[in-house]
């Protein structure tokens, strides 16, 4: 009887993943539907837990919920208590766990199975990708959170990591038909898994992390669908299948948005613009200053203003202040929007997240197609931290390696006003010439001071 | 050949789940906003994290005595509930500040 409910609930499980996935698509449900598939997901691990067959030691229930409530209140802690900046790293950290957790169960099981060569193969699937999965995130989080700042390539990375996947491959199918029951073999797969996602990982630039962890996202779904198959568990399976194929489908839209090649991400297009960098600093002639206090005399007489925030902003913590900026400007009847591209910040979405979070009307925030044609009747752009979905090299020059990206088109403003720290080159470590235009002054500084001196300085207007 | 045809026949309701759960996951998130991507990410990531069930039933079916198991097994079952509850909250606080300004 036992038996027959458990299906009933995995079926109830795999319905929530399908309708909250849904729900996430759109801004009205999504919340909603996060905690649906969150019901369906705690009714599966108990059901999973207490309709089991046959006898356990109690001890392992202990054990089992000892490791859930720690889990629980680790997870809960570091969830609720990292920064809305900090989040695109957490997201990648909390993935490669899971990947860990496929792996280990291949670990494990790889020894009740030994007299079922599919039962093999599966199990080494689900260990290889979970493994993975799991090194490339931890790579993907330090690279996000800065502490591996670089991207760091290896002579013929390409080829090498192409032999290291061939050879993963050709590996697992000697374990396969050998029928070793060697541990040295399965241990040996392991590693060589662990450092094919470091070095698939630690080669890509910081920029396209979002897409690396989108697609490792799809790997752990991928890896937890052959746990399903492995124990004829159908919850596992709907879940693991629907986050891969969901996961991939996501990673596609993002390059699109960003116009690179998913390829491109993987074997690296921007090599050749690291060379420009060096030769492009300075060299292509002068840029205006302009200090707060000229600035807020500017902002103050006109009529029209677009924000256009990028990683700056984020790194800098600047958004609850560029939220007093736009109170300010709007009282004195200034039209203030953002502009939001679609890439902007370090994942896909990550801008609106940060702006929602210092309360910015919804309807304030605009999509690219929407508001390039709004440049033109603009009267100052102000471009918080943002460098490369600025740069018109993407639309003009097609020897640069961000050459078809879409881009906002600020250029078209009346007056373009750039905050950045410095004159460094943007993450694809090219130069903007933008900044070099009659039309465009520079506002250096950290995003959140500066910002809030142009507040006190517009206050001091009055 | 056989050997395939075996395979299939004798997982041909996994197989059926696998080909279908793929073509739903595309329709399910096909019109998704871009603001919505990183919720829908770090949703995504949240229920994937289902493979904590597979660590459950790897403790389950161990014996108490086999320490290997029971230790990789802990640890899975706890990485796997870290994924699954910070997944799930961290998506939730992203999204409450959606909701809190319309």
């Amino acid at each position: 009887m036992n038996l027959d409910i458990i299906h009933i609930i995995y079926l109830f499980g795999s319905v929530t993943f399908i309708l909250g996935l849904k729900m996430l698509s759109n801004p009205k449900t999504a919340r909603n539907g996060n905690i649906l598939a969150a019901a369906g997901m705690v009714v599966a691990i108990l059901g999973t837990i207490f309709l089991h067959e046959g006898e356990v030691n109690s001890l392992i229930y202990g054990l089992i919920f000892g490791a859930i409530g720690l889990g629980t209140v680790v997870g809960w802690l570091t969830a609720k208590r990292v920064q809305m900046t900090k989040m695109p790293e957490l997201v990648s950290l909390f993935n490669g766990m899971g990947g860990a957790c496929a792996a280990l169960i291949g670990l494990v099981e790889f020894h009740h199975n030994l007299d079922s060569p599919t039962n093999i193969a599966i199990i080494l699937a689900g260990m290889v990708i979970g493994s993975v999965s799991f090194s490339g995130s931890i790579i993907a989080w330090a690279k996000l959170n800065g502490s591996l700042k670089n991207a760091i390539r290896l002579p013929k990375y390409n080829i090498l990591n192409t032999l290291i996947l061939i050879g993963l491959f050709a590996y697992s199918a000697f374990i396969v038909w050998s029928g070793t029951h060697n541990e040295t073999h399965l241990f040996g797969l392991f590693t060589a898994a662990i450092l094919y996602g470091i070095l698939f990982v630690i080669p890509i630039g910081g920029a396209d992390m979002p897409v690396v962890i989108s697609l490792l996202n799809s790997f752990t779904g991928l890896a937890a669908a052959f746990g399903g198959f492995l124990y004829g568990n159908q919850v596992m399976l709907t879940g693991g299948i629907l986050v891969g194929s969901a996961g991939t489908l996501l990673t596609l839209v993002m390059c699109e948005a960003m116009n690179r090649p998913l390829f491109n991400v993987i074997f690296g297009a921007f090599g050749e613009g690291e060379a420009q960098q060096s030769s492009g600093d300075g060299s292509q002639g002068t840029v205006k200053e302009v200090g707060p206090s000229d600035l807020a005399v500017q902002m103050n007489y006109s009529n029209k203003i677009l924000i256009v925030p990028g990683y700056g902003l984020a790194v800098a913590q600047a958004q609850h202040v560029i939220k007093e900026l736009e109170q300010l400007l709007e009282d004195r009847g200034v039209e203030v929007a953002y502009a939001i591209h679609p890439v902007a910040g370090r994942m896909p979405g990550h801008m609106n997240v940060l702006l929602a979070e210092s309360n910015v009307d919804y309807d304030k925030l605009k999509e690219m197609e929407d508001v390039n044609p709004e440049f033109s009747q603009t009267d100052l752009v102000l471009v918080v931290g943002a460098n490369d979905v600025v740069n018109p090299a993407a639309k003009t020059d097609p020897t640069s390696p961000i050459f078809g990206m879409p881009i906002l088109e600020v250029e078209n403003a009346k007056h373009v006003v750039v905050n950045k720290r410095s004159m460094n080159a943007g993450y694809a470590g090219i130069q903007n010439e933008l900044f070099f235009r009659d039309k465009t002054s520079m506002l250096f500084g950290d995003a959140k001071k500066v910002l809030t001196e142009l507040v006190s300085e517009l206050k001091a207007l009055d | 050949m056989n050997e395939i045809i075996e395979f299939f026949t004798q997982n041909k309701d996994m197989i059926f789940i696998v080909v279908l759960m793929v073509f739903v996951g595309v329709e399910v998130i096909g019109k998704v906003p871009a603001v919505l991507h990183t919720p829908l990410m770090s949703g995504a990531n949240a229920i994937h994290g289902v493979v904590v069930v597979g660590a459950i039933i790897v403790m389950l079916n161990s014996e108490p005595t086999n320490y290997v198991a029971m230790v990789l097994g802990f640890i899975a079952v706890f990485l796997g509930t870290l994924n699954v509850v910070g997944g799930f909250v961290v998506t939730d606080r992203m999204l409450e500040m959606f909701k809190k300004k319309k």
